[in-house]
């Protein structure tokens, strides 16, 4: 007996979290922006998640191993994409992402990239067939995932390219990474902080300021470090129960760096205090553990691992915006998802959601 | 099916179940990052947005007001803005540097100097390029703001003097408080505030500065304001009124203008300062913008020292009016009998050296009295009398009538003089006094030196019978001091008949300046700077022209007014001195009667100069 896919097999509590996350965004946004010559952000986001509504629906009708069938055409679009960007694209605050699809639309083509591993990986996961990964695996998974990585790193934009690492390494641990390859892994990535650091003089002259500025963030109070004590100061003025909607000083008069945007969390934080970030952090949790769930009634192995790296991209926006906010990591311009203003990438977490929805309206599917 | 799809392993939920596992905890420890910030150091991080978004502008009071007795203005203050240069943008800057030169008209040199001073401030902080602006530059600022947004205008305070440096030694001037006084004021003062740094400007700081206020304002983060949050009002500084007459000032001013001296101008029964005039001196006025440092090292190493105010720290020989100090000591401590005569042809002996009159070469005063010694200030009389005396007897009605001693005027930086002794001499060279020494005292040269208000107070505590009040140029001064220092009916009446004569008796060396219808007295001093001999030898007579005094006063007993003239090489005391001290003493008593009067110079009435009188190397000349 064969079903169609069912609209009300639609995953309506996820479709609830998000929602959630995303009018708290809007709200924050014209919060951030409303007195400024930004004002009207809010509708202007509104759009994008109208967008990404419509594109997730019509994702999720398209049978996700028909994607995963033509992951090798997907990934050379994704590679020739990130080419063409680095030879044609256009540079906003000295990276070469976009490249203009036309009307003022700027399309940021690494976002594309982070959907396109995810099938790629999932493709390539479910066609291991024992549950031990062999180290001929992982340097082929390494292969795939560095080449984009690396071609994004040059844009530069080392955010976006590290967010493309945990998507393989998530998955590979769920394909059967031995303990032993695990544990090298780690203590591979334990060592690339202090090489990384070394090496800190080969980078772009705005990332060595970012990670000195990490270090010291004391030292230049006007700089770049400014913008780390300024979030700081924004998250710990707004106490417990914040200051109020709309009465953040840090972020009404501008302190917040880019406070609809990358520093969202540290404007909410402000404004609507402790309580608003566990209500929010809660969410994201409720999120990924519902992500995962997902991820345990998919039909096959290759269902799972789609979901499960939609849930390991979001969970590293998640962690790493976050955790800047704070000041525990350096700034990096990884957005928050849902929640920060952002067309490319409001448009890829739908299609991202699309691609989960699309796993659970077919789990009963023969 | 798809090929790679024949893998028909069952979900690995043991790793998905780890992986929700690694969601919590990741959770858990972001929640924890927030609650220390929000709830451990909220209230540090309160403090810094607080810091943030409130920036305090000082408010700046006006210093109050110097009236002079009558209630007229001598010194006030007037707003006017000073206009800033803001250097947080160096492109902007650059590019903005022309226009700026030439609309406020500031030539390039002049901004790099100020720029180079200003190197090692911080960047944020404002550079004043135009400490005055005038209406125009104001109005230049105003339209330019959108695209000039280098420029910024700021309201100060200045203070306004009278010009050509009137009343300037009393007033003093202001300045940007010191490091020191700003360490030491305890958060009273901050840098940049304005304070009294001499003349009354600094002895009545307090009441003059007035408190600052502040206005509390909301910035966005590039520091524009957004609005006002609120106002502490300034409180103004309370004027002072003062016991000058502007009248006596002018009068003594004038008289005094273009020559190196100091007048003083005082009534002796309430102690209140009517005049006080320091020649040459500074305009305070170029103080209250911005101290060039190159005038500042100019005035400082200026030989006329236009910073001293001479006088209440010109510390000097008071020559000839000293006598009344040593005629004085003869009749009070009756150790010579007071119908002693001397006869002086010039010259005297005393232990073995030879001592001069200033008569000396111009003939001789013969047999001269006490009264006669006092008129025409006869050398050897008073030689007598000093050799017969001892110094401690002079020391003693010296020190009595204020010598030596700080009169405690109301004015920063009084000196003390010095009224010598066998004391003194044994504490500060360890050796002992050399009698030949008194005989130079004696008619106030050698070791002894005097301020003019000493010399004043020294004067009319003998006139009056040795009643001191504490001088002091403030209104009202809280129970002024008042010593006494009891003179005998019988010595002030000697003495005042003798200083009365100095002026109204033929051959009196004051007697050109007698006044009609008033008791006007008073001594003159005609005191050397240097030995003759020294002189002779440097051959640069004219450097060394002597000091003239004359301390006069009316009516001849109890005076109401007592002046003290010093002309510094002005040479005789009796020309040069004491036309100055009668202007302003007839001042005094044309307006005290309702007398309308020009008020005239002396220079138009000073006679030819005379020939220098030739003296001793030790002795002085005296008129």
């Amino acid at each position: 007996m064969k079903e169609g896919p069912r609209t009300h097999d639609f995953d309506w509590i996820l479709l609830a979290i998000v929602s959630a996350i995303c009018l708290m965004g809007m709200l924050e946004i014209w919060s951030a922006t409303h007195d400024s010559p930004m004002a009207g952000m809010h509708w202007r986001q509104a759009i994008w998640i109208g967008v990404g509504f419509i594109a997730m629906f019509i994702i999720s009708r398209l049978d996700y191993h028909t994607l995963l069938d033509q992951a090798p055409l997907l990934y050379l679009i994704g590679i020739v994409a990130l080419l063409v960007v680095l030879a044609i694209g256009h540079s906003r605050f000295g990276a070469r992402r976009w490249v203009s699809l036309g009307g003022g639309v700027n399309l940021q083509v690494s976002e594309i990239m982070k959907l396109v591993i995810i099938i790629v990986l999932a493709r390539f996961f479910s066609e291991v067939r024992t549950d031990r990964l062999t180290t001929a695996d992982l340097v082929k998974i390494a292969g795939i995932t560095g080449l984009p990585v690396l071609l994004v790193l040059v844009q530069p934009d080392l955010g976006t390219a590290m967010v493309l690492v945990p998507a393989a390494i998530v998955g590979a641990f769920l394909a059967g990474i031995q303990w032993k390859h695990l544990a090298v892994l780690l203590a591979f990535i334990a060592l690339m902080v202090p090489v990384g650091w070394h090496m800190r003089t080969h980078l772009k002259p705005y990332q060595q300021q970012r990670i000195e500025t990490f270090i010291h963030p004391e030292d230049n109070p006007r700089g770049a470090g400014y913008q780390i004590l300024q979030s700081e100061i924004a998250v710990g003025s707004g106490g417990f129960w914040g200051k109020g909607f709309g009465k953040g000083s840090q972020n009404q008069l501008g302190f917040v760096p880019v406070r609809y945007s990358d520093f969202i969390l540290a404007a909410m934080a402000e404004e609507l205090g402790f309580v608003g970030v566990l209500l929010v952090l809660l969410l994201y949790l409720g999120l990924l553990l519902r992500l995962i769930d997902n991820a345990q009634k998919a039909k096959d192995r290759a269902g799972m691992f789609v979901v499960m790296g939609v849930a390991a991209i979001l969970g590293f926006h998640v962690l790493v915006n976050s955790a800047m906010v704070i000041g525990y990591v350096p700034v990096t311009g990884i957005p928050l998802p849902f929640l920060s203003y952002g067309g490319s990438s409001t448009v890829f977490l739908f299609l991202a959601l699309g691609l989960v929805m699309n796993v659970r309206m077919r789990r009963f599917v023969n | 099916m798809a090929p790679w799809l024949a893998n028909d392993q069952k979900l690995p939920h043991g790793r998905l179940v780890l992986l929700s596992y690694l969601a919590v905890g990741m959770t858990v420890i972001l929640l924890f990052g927030f609650w220390k910030l929000q709830v451990i150091q909220s209230g540090h991080f309160a403090d810094l947005a607080e810091k943030n978004r409130v920036r305090s502008i000082p408010i700046i009071a006006p210093r109050g007001t110097m009236l002079d007795r009558e209630g007229r203005v001598l010194v006030d203050s007037y707003p006017s803005f000073s206009i800033l240069l803001l250097r947080d943008d160096p492109k902007l800057l650059e590019k903005s540097l022309p226009q700026v030169l030439e609309g406020l008209d500031i030539s390039p040199d002049d901004l790099k100097e100020q720029l180079d001073n200003a190197k090692f401030e911080p960047k944020f902080q404002p550079v004043v390029i135009k400490p005055e602006a005038t209406q125009a530059d104001i109005a230049f600022v105003e339209s330019h703001r959108a695209d000039l947004p280098v420029l910024e205008l700021m309201m100060v305070q200045r203070r306004r003097y009278p010009h050509n440096g009137f009343f300037a030694s009393a007033a003093g001037y202001v300045g940007e408080v010191s490091p020191q006084q700003l360490a030491a004021s305890d958060g009273h003062y901050r840098p940049g505030d304005i304070v009294g740094k001499a003349g009354l400007e600094r002895q009545y700081n307090e009441t003059l500065e007035g408190t600052d206020g502040m206005r509390r304002v909301i910035v966005n983060s590039v520091g524009k304001m957004v609005r006002t949050l609120d106002d502490v009002e300034a409180v103004p500084g309370k004027p002072i009124q003062t016991t000058i007459d502007y009248d006596l000032q002018a009068v003594a001013e004038n008289d005094l203008a273009g020559k190196e001296g100091a007048a003083i101008a005082l009534n002796p029964r309430t102690g209140e300062v009517l005049a006080l005039v320091s020649h040459p001196t500074i305009d305070p006025n170029d103080f209250a913008v911005r101290i060039n440092p190159k005038v500042w090292a100019a005035l400082n190493t200026d030989p006329k020292t236009p910073l001293l105010d001479r006088a209440i720290q010109a510390q000097l020989a008071p020559g000839s009016v000293f006598k009344i100090v040593t005629a004085t000591a003869m009749l009070e401590s009756k150790a010579i009998p007071e119908n002693m005569t001397v006869f002086c042809p010039g010259y005297a002996t005393f232990y073995g050296r030879q001592f001069k009159c200033w008569i000396y070469g111009k003939g001789s005063h013969g047999t001269v009295d006490f009264h006669k010694a006092i008129i025409q200030s006869c050398d050897i009389f008073f030689y007598t009398v000093g050799m017969r005396l001892g110094i401690d007897k002079l020391s003693f009605y010296g020190s009595g009538l204020g010598l030596g001693k700080k009169t405690g005027i109301d004015l920063p930086g009084e000196e003390s003089g010095l009224m010598p002794s066998e004391e003194w001499v044994q504490r500060v060279y360890h050796r002992k006094w050399y009698p030949g020494e008194t005989i130079s005292v004696a008619i106030g040269q050698g070791a002894v030196i005097a301020t003019p208000v000493q010399l004043a107070r020294m004067i009319a505590g003998v006139a009056n019978g040795g009643t001191f009040v504490q001088p002091h140029l403030m209104k009202n001064y809280p129970n002024p001091i008042i010593t006494h220092f009891p003179v005998s009916d019988d010595t002030v009446q000697k003495v005042t008949d003798g200083m009365y004569g100095v002026v109204n008796e033929p051959g009196g060396t004051g007697y050109s300046s007698r006044i009609q219808n008033v008791e006007f007295s008073g001594k003159s001093g005609t005191a050397q700077i240097i030995g003759y001999d020294l002189r002779s030898r440097l051959g640069k007579e004219k450097e060394f022209k002597d000091n003239a005094w004359f301390v006069g006063y009316a009516p001849r007993r109890d005076p109401e007014i007592v002046v003290t003239v010093l002309v510094q090489g002005g040479g005789h005391g009796g020309e040069a001195s004491a036309p100055i001290v009668r202007d302003i003493v007839r001042a005094y008593y044309d307006k005290k009667n309702g007398v309308h009067n020009e008020q005239t110079t002396t220079e138009n009435r000073m006679g030819p100069e005379q020939a220098k009188p030739i003296v001793a190397a030790v002795g002085a000349t005296q008129q």
